[in-house]
């Protein structure tokens, strides 16, 4: 073990943490609205609006990370129409189509996680709710959201964690966050393991904190009986 | 705009189909190996011994809370050296270096392993007690016990999990890539990189990865219908 180069390599590896919640961040929160809206598409009893959001989700759910990453960040900048697209300036950045990818990719994860949460209110619920008086979208806000946060918030928790670990495969396109950096300084030294450790254990602080927030999370909004 | 796909030295068909081979032979070897350490890590964890239980988390957590990339990254660098580390012990001195389809299927196994670590766990703790208790009342043990009566038992529970634990290392092989193995990811770089049609290959890489993913869920499928011969479709137990 060489303790002297865990040390030095610490520092430069936590330069990469500002990037690696950047992207996640974003994507999280965009990938959230993506997921709101394919999960409302899959269970609006429309064919038209149900069988895009299946095969979108299928086909996500399919396929690697890696291979989404490289078709958005090579594949599409094939095509001379997108090149002198005003889409361009965004697509030819690594930055972007690394958070474009992740949030098509939590999107399709996450929206699998609401539509469960939605399912899982019971139509009691949403009858006492319309003998109450309340229009749909009323329903909607105020009786199926909050029920669903609180179902969908445990299995959101470890998409979370899994948004941290797959934010690693932007390294690939040249982005410098956490693993970026960890793997020039392995091609550099050649001391796989003591930068694999300061590395893990850097992502294994980030995912601890975000166990132990949405434990905090749930435990403040308390949990509901779904039936 | 197909004549890439043609087969023979003028196209790159049958190199894609090659890469889709060792995409499948990698993730099979690679899910045998994190299957055998799932059973053996789910036995750490089941038993009474304080030590085995913290090694075993201990995997499962590292292995679940860090990238997996930095896994392949950290055998497809330090792979060879161990081996050769523990080489030396045993009083080699020569050099040994491990080819990309060892080193990726023991990094994508360790990750797979952590999987089904949990999915053996959860099926073992679903056999009732009563059949480790009748079986050992008829004067089973070792074998008997757990080969003939605990083992069908888990593994028709099992299977789904294991099913869930397919796709996810099928899908983590493609990082292997990145060290070098030819399967349809590294193919579908090199035939981009090499006709300059990046969309092309990579979409003919996704089609590749679905009929693979749906192949392998209808075998998963008439599997679980043999195991669960004789039982009424509960839904979930």
């Amino acid at each position: 073990m060489r303790f002297e180069l865990m040390y030095e390599s610490f520092f430069k590896i936590v330069e990469g943490i500002p990037l690696t919640l950047q992207v996640v961040s974003i994507s999280t929160v965009l990938g959230l609205a993506l997921a709101i809206i394919v999960a409302l598409m899959r269970i609006s009893g429309r064919k038209s609006m149900s069988i895009p959001a299946y095969y979108f989700v299928y086909l996500i759910r399919g396929t690697p990370l890696l291979l989404q990453l490289y078709f958005v960040y090579y594949g599409l900048g094939q095509f001379s129409f997108i090149r002198e697209s005003i889409l361009w300036p965004i697509l030819k950045e690594p930055y972007w189509c690394g958070i474009i990818t992740l949030t098509i990719s939590t999107g399709a994860y996450s929206s699998e996680i609401i539509r469960g949460g939605i399912l899982s209110v019971s139509k009691n619920f949403i009858e006492a709710s319309g003998a109450l008086g309340l229009n749909k979208i009323k329903t909607f806000l105020l009786i199926t959201l909050p029920i669903t946060v609180r179902q969908a918030l445990p299995a959101y928790g470890n998409e979370l964690i899994l948004m941290v670990k797959a934010s690693s495969l932007i390294s690939i396109i040249t982005l410098m966050e956490i693993t970026g950096i960890a793997r020039t300084i392995i091609s550099k030294t050649y001391a796989p393991v003591e930068i694999f450790l300061v590395a893990g254990s850097i992502y294994l602080i980030i995912n601890f904190i975000i166990v132990l927030a949405v434990g905090l999370a749930e435990r403040k909004l308390g949990t509901v009986k779904a039936n | 705009m197909f004549e890439v796909f043609s087969f023979g030295s003028s196209g790159w068909g049958d190199e894609m189909l090659m890469g889709a081979l060792m995409t499948v032979l990698v993730s099979a070897s690679s899910l045998l190996l994190g299957i055998l350490i799932g059973i053996i890590f789910a036995a750490c964890k089941l038993s009474n011994i304080f030590i085995l239980k913290i090694i075993a988390n201990t995997y499962t957590t590292i292995i679940r809370g860090i990238p997996e990339l930095l896994v392949i990254y950290l055998l497809f660098f330090g792979g060879s050296s161990a081996v050769m580390y523990i080489a030396k012990i045993f009083g080699y001195d020569g050099y040994i270096e491990l080819n990309a389809f060892t080193i990726g299927t023991i990094a994508v196994g360790a990750i797979s392993g952590a999987y089904s670590t949990e999915v053996i766990r959860g099926a073992v703790n679903s056999v009732h007690k009563g059949q480790f208790e009748a079986g050992k009342t008829l004067g089973l043990n070792g074998y008997g016990l757990y080969g003939k009566v605990i083992f069908p038992q888990v593994a028709r529970i099992a299977l789904p999990g294991i099913g869930n634990v397919w796709q996810i290392t099928l899908k983590d092989t493609a990082l292997i890539s990145v060290t070098g193995l030819v399967e349809i990811m590294r193919q579908s770089r090199i035939a981009a990189g090499s006709t300059h049609e990046p969309f092309i290959f990579y979409t003919a890489a996704i089609i590749l990865y679905l009929i693979i993913t749906r192949l392998s869920n209808i075998l998963f499928d008439k599997a679980e219908n043999t195991y669960s011969r004789g039982f009424v479709s509960k839904g979930a137990l």
